[in-house]
């Protein structure tokens, strides 16, 4: 079996992070690199044998503070198929909810020889205070309302995979922006690579600061939809705090739901993304959700690959590429 | 008796600024020393010889969180910064909310504390904002001013009685404005940099919603407000129109919020975590104008210390505030003095002096003969780091580590006695400096 996926990229000379914690910290080339690293661990799952070594003999652990299900699947599958072994734990099963300090439970998985740690956490921030003060490869699985890294790189990679390029696209996010990790890193990544973004939601999800970063803010989402080449539908969740931020999730739907008139208006060859949970027939028509044009289910899989990459990047370059 | 020789005499209520000598005779300044008798001398050539600094924004966290501060650690810190009085905010464990309180502190003061140690009272019990606390009877006991600080009366109906019922003893009402459903769960300034990193957004208008509040209820009950903390633009607006009417409304300015702006909470260090937040620059630059044209009158600390481990976790998580005693007169000197050039050095010492000590009624903040001994002299030029390792105080939670600044205090003297001297600071970087003093 070879140590590395056939197309495997040049050694990653350019990367340099033990850690991932935001897309804003990148740039377009380390960005480009993690999506051609991805490229050919894609294949690596459409193998006979989906396993490749380059993480074997490290450990990682996923620290999910906050719930998740498909980032902590899709990052324990990619450190399966890396070779690694794995731990999951969860903020019931910590000691975190003993009263533990974060600083303090990841100090004693680091005392466990952790080589990654993938943590999610719902304050902004908190992967970036463990990368400081861990030896370990911390990656953010998601931190608050700051940034979801992956979730920008398995996005931008499904779209250069079916569009063949990103630079020059226009990119529509949709939903609740103000509270969003995925639309500030999406909001990045596109910006990084050379798109035209564009936010719709309503005025009160949608800050304009983020005009100060050279994207569009609308909240007409008619007007846009003939003009772009990608939607990414953010999922909506009405059933928290949000009640302050608009009425209804039926008014959500009737100003900022791609329904199937809307999703008519749009370029033929036009992209829909979700980066999920989807509340059918709220932000998505359900039928919309399943038509050719989404890639919904791309992503996921590609979100795999992109996992892979990183692990592979942050904690497995260096032992590797000095074969 | 003591006599600070040839020192540049800057005493803002006197109107005097004079190269003289000062002298100081059984604890209180004297207009000369009695003759035939021995005396002290400390040559003050090239410092400024100002009335002892007051601050009346502090937290000595006494009695219940004693491993964050306690009374003499404070009051070491105060020393160190050139402060010879301190104003306690209420909110320690039990707070400050009956006299019984009132009298351990001010005892505990009087054993331990090598500087003045003057206590505020809460407005409300349990600073819950719900029902008057005993004024009258912590009046008795001895507070100089009442503050819910670190809360704030949202109901409004509730605060015009406080005012109202204050004017009997007429104590003066310093208010933290913040009105908690604008501000919400609001963790730093809303704005480009909140929205980037992701983080609960407190925005200027939580501040200027209750400022505004203030001046309409200190027209209706004609009694004097202090704001505390201002940190908004909008805040020095209010109150410039509202001075310029002649309502009594006063506010103070601390040195973080115009040293530092909201862009530096790029990398979520907890330190730079302050209630009110750490505003953009336009309202740095708003607040240092308000300080230059009179509308702001007094400056202040808000110390607050925090024992480390409290303050290394999550952002969201992590308390508010930052020591200040320490490095307040220098970041104050550096900035108003010699950077922006926004007021002369005698009015500096006049917000820290003269000024609060009219506000709170204290018999301090001057240099005129027969008053308690307190004076601060200050090298207003000499260049030092702040280095935190060195502190008084009990906790280092501060942004300014590191920070070069121009100007300190070098010699604190509380009714008429050394308590403390850069010279004889241990372990001082820049004791080696100030050795030729």
């Amino acid at each position: 079996m070879t140590a590395k996926p056939k197309t495997a990229p040049a050694p990653a000379a350019t990367w340099t992070r033990k850690d991932l914690v935001s897309i804003r910290d990148l740039s377009p080339e380390e960005l480009t690199l993690v999506l051609d690293t991805a490229a050919a661990f894609k294949q690596v799952s459409a193998r006979e044998i989906k396993k490749v070594p380059s993480l074997r003999g490290k450990t990682l652990i996923n620290f999910f503070v906050e719930p998740s299900t498909r980032t902590r699947t899709s990052f324990e599958l990619a450190a399966f198929r890396l070779s690694a072994d794995v731990v999951n734990i969860s903020a019931s099963t910590s000691s975190l909810s003993k009263g533990e300090t974060l600083k303090d439970t990841a100090r004693n998985l680091q005392a466990l020889h952790a080589d990654v740690i993938v943590l999610r956490h719902s304050s902004a921030g908190a992967p970036l205070f463990l990368a400081e003060r861990l030896e370990s490869s911390v990656i953010n699985a998601g931190d608050g309302a700051h940034e979801h890294p992956t979730q920008a790189l398995l996005d931008v990679f499904t779209i250069r995979e079916r569009l063949g390029h990103v630079a020059g696209l226009h990119v529509a996010i949709i939903g609740d922006i103000l509270f969003s990790r995925v639309a500030r890193s999406d909001i990045f990544a596109l910006l990084k690579l050379g798109a035209n973004v564009t936010l719709v939601g309503p005025s009160t999800l949608v800050p304009r600061e983020f005009e100060k970063l050279g994207v569009r803010v609308t909240h007409d989402i008619d007007s846009i939809l003939p003009e772009v080449d990608v939607v990414n539908l953010l999922r909506i969740q009405h059933e928290r705090q949000r009640k302050e931020y608009f009425p209804s999730l039926g008014e959500y739907t009737a100003f900022f739901g791609l329904t199937r008139e809307r999703a008519a208006r749009l370029k033929p060859d036009a992209l829909i993304m979700h980066p999920g949970p989807v509340n059918r027939g709220v932000e998505i028509d359900s039928e919309i959700a399943d038509s050719p044009r989404s890639v919904i289910l791309d992503q996921v899989t590609n979100g795999l690959a992109v996992r892979m990459a990183v692990l592979y990047l942050c904690a497995g370059a260096n032992h590797t590429s000095s074969n | 008796m003591l006599l600070l020789r040839n020192g540049r005499i800057i005493d803002p209520a006197n109107k005097r600024d004079e190269i003289a000598d000062l002298a100081i005779t059984d604890g209180r300044i004297s207009s000369s020393l009695p003759p035939g008798e021995p005396f002290d001398e400390i040559d003050c050539s090239g410092l400024v010889i100002a009335p002892g600094l007051i601050d009346l924004h502090v937290h000595f966290r006494e009695p219940g969180q004693s491993a964050k501060e306690t009374i003499a650690t404070g009051a070491r810190a105060a020393a160190a910064g050139g402060f010879t009085s301190v104003v306690c905010m209420p909110n320690t464990s039990p707070p400050v909310d009956n006299p019984s309180v009132v009298t351990w502190i001010r005892e505990k003061a009087e054993r331990e504390a090598c500087v003045n140690v003057f206590t505020t009272g809460a407005i409300t019990k349990e600073i819950a904002g719900e029902e008057l606390a005993p004024i009258g009877s912590m009046f008795r006991a001895g507070i100089v001013a009442l503050t819910d600080d670190g809360h704030c009366v949202q109901n409004h109906e509730l605060m015009r009685r406080a005012l109202e019922y204050a004017r009997m003893f007429q104590l003066p009402i310093l208010d933290h404005c913040q009105d908690y459903g604008l501000v919400g769960k609001g963790v730093m300034h809303e704005g480009y940099w909140s929205t980037i990193l992701g983080l609960p957004g407190w925005p200027s208008a939580g501040e200027e919603m209750i400022v505004m509040r203030n001046i309409l209820l200190a027209g209706l009950c004609e009694t004097p407000i202090h704001c505390q903390h201002l940190s908004s633009a909008g805040s020095v607006r209010l109150l410039r129109d509202a001075r310029a009417r002649g309502v009594q409304i006063s506010a103070e300015v601390c040195p973080h919020h115009i040293a530092l702006t909201d862009e530096s909470l790029q990398g979520y260090d907890t330190n730079f975590k302050m209630n009110p937040p750490l505003r953009a620059q336009s309202d740095v630059d708003a607040l240092i104008q308000g300080i230059a044209d009179g509308v702001i009158t007094i400056l202040a600390s808000d110390h607050a210390p925090h024992c480390a481990y409290e303050k290394e976790v999550e952002f969201d998580m992590a308390p508010f505030g930052i020591v200040g005693l320490e490095t307040e007169l220098g970041l104050f000197l550096d900035l108003l003095v010699h950077k922006h050039k926004a007021i002369d050095l005698p009015r500096l010492i006049a917000m820290l002096t003269i000024e609060p000590a009219r506000l709170l009624r204290l018999d301090r903040g001057t240099l005129s003969p027969g008053v308690p001994a307190d004076v601060t002299l200050i090298d207003p030029d000499l260049e030092w780091t702040v280095d935190a390792s060195t502190f008084q105080s009990r906790s280092t939670n501060t942004p300014f580590n590191g920070r070069p600044l121009k100007g300190r205090a070098v010699r604190t003297i509380v009714a008429g006695k050394s308590v403390w001297s850069l010279q004889d600071s241990p372990n001082s970087s820049v004791a080696a400096a100030a050795s030729a003093l």
